[in-house]
């Protein structure tokens, strides 16, 4: 059972399972495909708890599988987990089914088989984005995922949808062209160096000239901001948000997203080490600009769906900062900010779409007073809320802190401008939830029915894991630190150890003087 | 006083191509004797017939190419020193067949038509008039354009494998005359036809006298027409160094009008509108891989050692070629014209993988070669184009073929199914990943920036996100968009135009996933010979 290709099943499930979704026949009823669908995502997620459970924490690059694939380009079907694939492998699995369950009715006026098959599609690529350990193949898939992403989007949800598909993919090809130099220009320094290669291994044997590096970490920086967002390259998102269904949203945004700063910590730093560095002041100012730019104009929005996809731009920023941030606790917390930031803003999406369905309107200014009606509702979106500005004791707050020491570590402005972000945080979303959940009850809203039970079964798995996460981040934590601990060393990093004044007090004395 | 020999001709390698030409001769014959109604399944089986037997040849004297050098190249030289029949050549010649069937799949469509064909029923009647209105009721149908085919096939086959300029000169002719005449023959809409094919003849002939006119310089430089003496002169460095610049540029010209590149690309959206869809599909696929053979040839052998002056020359026409192409096709709102442009762009997108020539001992082992990457582009490209134009055919309203946007709006959800696979070719075109067009385009920007044109690769890029735009509009507006007004509905074709179309699919779906057989095919091809 040892060389079993577990990674290879998990992406191929989902795989197959989204054209027999959408091909099932219509007349056996429309509920089947959903069914289906649903079957498939866990019986994916089964198969990722599997892999979980096989996983070796702390032993590198596990389940690996090689197969020439393109021997002409020196491409290879590889595939392998390591502490960080693992983290963002069982988001995705964790998270489609809920989304799927959560998005039941969403896609019912357009054709529902194509929604849940879409998504399936999405979640098989986004899982081989995160297996893959050859560039090429991270290249394929990665935007190959943006096929289903642009039929999710320009398919189902609102009016204007169309257009923002049409920019969604524009920018994100855009970015992926630019990748395809990169990875390109990856090429031609390996097959300069001997035999062509794309293997994560034998590329970070590659002894590349200060030039080159720079310029492939341009290239492939640009890629992951856009994907990620950062600023200045973010405004596909809010429009993206807004006219997508909250389902799509969050495949978007909670999975989709994150391949930008998982590109981040396992190309940029993992290829590119020393350029990394050079590029850390221009990257740690964008980073803070997204986190400050992305709360202040999230506070400005009255639409609901606009209001977080632009939440996650902060966030974004606060994972990039901590990668950035070159030290161990900034690592750490960006990949467990990954995975909060996936949980948090997937319940708020899911719960801000029931909100949607009832009130028939995304604008906060004509909500209102809706907490006595739907006090469950209610309840859970504050939650959601809360953990999302990053409340001791939910999840969110122990990746938020751990960048936040980083970044003071860094350097104390740095992490004075990032705290800034925690405030406004607050403010966005205690603002919110004020305006739509508070005040008196419109006559309209009157005896609209609470959460049901399946809207209920899809977002209860997430406040749960909001609240364990949050007072035991153990688990976590262990899986992603021998990540961390590796790309520090090959960035060369080590974490300065702590200056303790008593040790010497008259040099420290001296320096005043 | 010299005796005289008998030239010999290596019918064992060149079968194939005499095969081509000598069933157009026997279409001649039969166009002359049989009765009329007798005509088109006649000619449509030779045709067909034909070519699959060139292409069977093809297939047999490839497997049979003696090597040289230890393998870098393989072929012989025939017809006393007027052919090359190389690994090049023939993996080329496999190529045109190919598509060469495709087209002639598309033009015995008569389903599309109500059992007519897309040609003209009498090419001499002048529209509107009394002549071409009997012509129709009669039900006519010009079946010399399997002939006419098979001339242009036969050229294209000659194209790339002259080794001399007066064989290229020739081979030139021999394609471009029956395309020009097939352009003009069009059912529906004949004044355009006409006049698309009234513009490509001249600009044609232009073209040709500058390429003849190349010739006499070159000549003039060399003393030699053919490409291994004007190699050996070019590398000795023979005076008047102006002759051969001159020459070389206006060679150039002849040859980047037939590819299609900037600022010879002005007949492209012309001529691609207005010729019948079916002639359209064959042309855009078969003249492109013909071109690029014979350009390939003509700098790689006969101006290889001096390709400092080249180069340059072609760095410029590729950016503009490739820019052009992708901004002029943003603002098209007919579905042939943007093709037309979008194989403009695709022209700068092989060029960038022409001028990536590097000399062998810069390549490392295992490393992708430019030849190779041009000619899986033209494979990739071939495969997208004529099942693209295929599909094109289909789409129809009460005028025939309906190629404005707006007919074409929310066709996504009226037939899936063909709207799904000209998304697909789209896909392929845009250099999706797995589909063939991202790997043509992969190989093609590696060799340039192997050979250190980041430059060209640059702008290489920028157009890959402008062709994406409008790809995707496109799509955006077939799949997400509501018809207004008349819109055009899919007409069900018989299973010639199906198998045409499926074949496409299949390919650009195959090669974009496992590109590794037919890579090695093309790398195995070899160098030329000189």
């Amino acid at each position: 059972m040892n060389d079993f290709p577990w990674l290879t099943v998990l992406i191929l499930v989902p795989l197959v399972g989204a054209p027999v979704v959408a091909f099932v026949p219509k007349r056996l009823g429309s509920a089947l495909p959903k069914q289906l669908a649903v079957a498939v995502s866990v019986l994916t997620l089964a198969i990722g708890v599997a892999i979980a459970a096989r996983y070796d924490v702390g032993n590198g690059m596990q389940l690996t599988e090689t197969h020439k694939w393109i021997d002409a380009f020196g491409v290879n079907y590889a595939l392998g987990v390591d502490g960080l694939g693992l983290l963002m492998i069982l988001l995705t699995v964790a998270l489609v089914p809920i989304v799927l369950i959560g998005s039941w009715t969403e896609a019912d006026d357009g054709n529902p088989a194509a929604f849940f098959a879409w998504a399936l599609a999405l979640e098989a690529f986004s899982l081989a984005v995160f297996a893959a350990t050859d560039v090429f193949l991270f290249y394929v898939v990665f935007e190959a995922t943006l096929v289903p992403a642009y039929f999710l989007i320009g398919g189902f949800g609102r009016e204007g949808r169309a257009f923002a598909a049409l920019k969604f993919l524009m920018f994100q090809l855009g970015g992926g062209l630019v990748l395809l130099a990169g990875v390109i220009g990856l090429y031609v320094v390996s097959a300069q160096q001997g035999s062509p290669s794309y293997l994560l291994t034998d590329l970070a044997q590659l002894q590349l000239g200060t030039g080159a590096e720079r310029w492939l970490f341009v290239a492939f920086f640009v890629a992951f901001a856009v994907k990620a967002p950062l600023f200045p390259l973010h405004t596909w998102l809010a429009d993206t948000t807004e006219n997508a269904t909250p389902g799509t949203s969050v495949l978007l945004v909670c999975v989709l997203d994150k391949i930008g700063t998982f590109g981040m910590l396992r190309f940029c730093l993992g290829l590119f080490p020393e350029a990394s560095q050079w590029a850390t002041p221009v990257v740690v100012t964008l980073a803070l600009i997204s986190i400050v730019y992305g709360a202040l104009i999230a506070i400005g929005q009255d639409d609901v769906l606009r209001l977080i996809g632009l939440t996650s731009l902060s966030h974004f920023g606060f994972i990039t900062l901590g990668i950035f941030a070159f030290s161990s606790q900034g690592g750490s917390g960006a990949i467990l900010y990954m995975v909060n930031h996936g949980i948090g803003t997937a319940a708020l999406f899911l719960l801000a779409g029931y909100l949607i369905r009832r009130r028939g309107t995304t604008l906060i200014s004509q909500m209102g007073g809706l907490e006595q009606v739907m006090p469950v509702l209610a309840g859970l979106f504050l939650i959601a809320g809360l953990a999302t500005l990053g409340l001791p004791g939910l999840s969110p707050f122990v990746s938020e802190i751990l960048v936040l020491i980083a970044a003071f570590d860094y350097h104390w402005w740095v992490g004075a401008v990032a705290v800034s972000g925690v405030v406004l945080a607050a403010i966005y979303v205690l603002w919110m939830y004020q305006r739509v959940m508070t005040g008196p009850t419109p006559p309209d809203a009157v005896g609209t029915r609470d959460l049901g039970r399946r809207e209920l079964a899809a977002v209860a798995p997430l406040m749960l894991a909001l609240v364990v996460l949050g007072f035991y981040p153990r688990p976590l934590l262990a899986v992603a630190n021998p990540t961390v601990d590796s790309l520090m060393e090959r960035v060369g990093v080590s974490d300065v150890p702590p200056a303790v004044p008593a040790a010497d007090p008259g040099s420290a004395e001296e320096g005043h003087q | 006083m010299n005796e005289f020999v008998k030239p010999t001709i290596e019918y064992a390698e060149l079968w194939p191509i005499l095969v081509v030409f000598g069933v157009a001769c026997l279409g001649v014959v039969l166009e002359a004797f049989l009765p009329r109604g007798r005509r088109y399944l006649a000619q449509s089986t030779l045709a067909v017939v034909g070519l699959a037997v060139a292409l069977g040849g093809t297939i047999y004297v490839a497997l049979d190419l003696h090597k040289l050098g230890g393998g870098v190249a393989r072929g012989l030289i025939a017809a006393e020193g007027t052919i090359v029949v190389d690994g090049p050549t023939v993996y080329l010649w496999g190529l045109i067949l190919v598509f060469a069937i495709g087209g002639v799949l598309l033009f015995a469509e008569r389903r599309l038509e109500g059992g007519l064909s897309a040609f003209a029923g009498q090419a001499a009647a002048l529209p509107g008039t009394e002549a071409e209105r009997q012509a129709s009721t009669q039900g006519l149908d010009h079946t010399e354009v399997y002939p006419l085919l098979m001339f242009a096939v036969g050229g294209m086959m000659l194209f790339p494998a002259a080794n001399d300029l007066l064989t290229m000169f020739v081979a030139l002719e021999v394609l471009s005359l029956p395309l020009y005449l097939l352009s003009g023959l069009a059912r529906r809409r004949r004044l355009l036809s006409q006049e698309a094919a009234l513009k490509y003849f001249l600009l044609g002939a232009f073209s040709s006298g500058f390429f003849l006119y190349g010739v006499a310089l070159v000549y003039g430089f060399a003393g030699s027409m053919q490409f291994s003496d004007i190699n050996e002169a070019v590398r000795n460095d023979a005076a008047n160094q102006s002759l051969l610049l001159i020459g070389m540029g206006m060679l150039a010209v002849g040859l980047l009008f037939k590819v299609g590149a900037a600022p010879f690309q002005a007949w492209t959206p012309d001529v691609y509108q207005g010729a019948p869809t079916a002639v359209t599909a064959f042309m855009a696929a078969c003249t492109k891989i013909a071109a690029f053979g014979a350009l390939l040839r003509l700098f790689y052998v006969a101006f290889g050692s001096d390709r400092w002056s080249w180069q340059p020359m072609l760095w410029v026409i590729a950016i503009l070629t490739m820019l052009l192409g992708a901004v002029l096709a943003v603002v098209q709102t007919d579905v042939k014209r943007m093709l037309a442009y979008s194989s403009v762009a695709h022209t700068g997108f092989l060029l960038t993988g022409v001028l990536g020539v590097q000399s062998a001992a810069q390549l490392t082992n295992g490393q992708i070669t430019s030849m190779q990457s041009v000619l899986f582009y033209l494979t990739t490209y071939g495969f997208a184009m004529v099942g693209g134009f295929a599909v094109v055919t289909l789409v129809r309203d009460s005028g025939g073929e309906a190629t404005s946007f707006a007919r074409w709006a929310g066709l996504g959800k009226r037939s899936p199914l063909v709207a799904g696979v000209f998304a697909f070719f789209l896909l392929s075109m845009a250099g999706i990943p797995l589909t063939a067009g991202f790997v043509g385009k992969w190989a093609v920007f590696t060799v340039a920036l192997a050979a250190g044109a980041w430059p060209v690769v640059i702008v290489a890029i920028v157009s890959s996100i402008i062709a994406v735009y409008f790809y995707v509009r496109l799509i955006l507006l077939m799949f997400f968009t509501d018809g207004e007004g008349e819109v055009a509905s899919v007409t069900t074709p018989s299973l010639l135009t199906s198998a045409t179309i499926a074949v496409g699919v299949v390919a650009t779906l195959v090669l974009g996933v496992v590109p590794g057989p037919v890579l090695d095919l093309a790398g195995r091809a070899g160098e030329f010979i000189r």
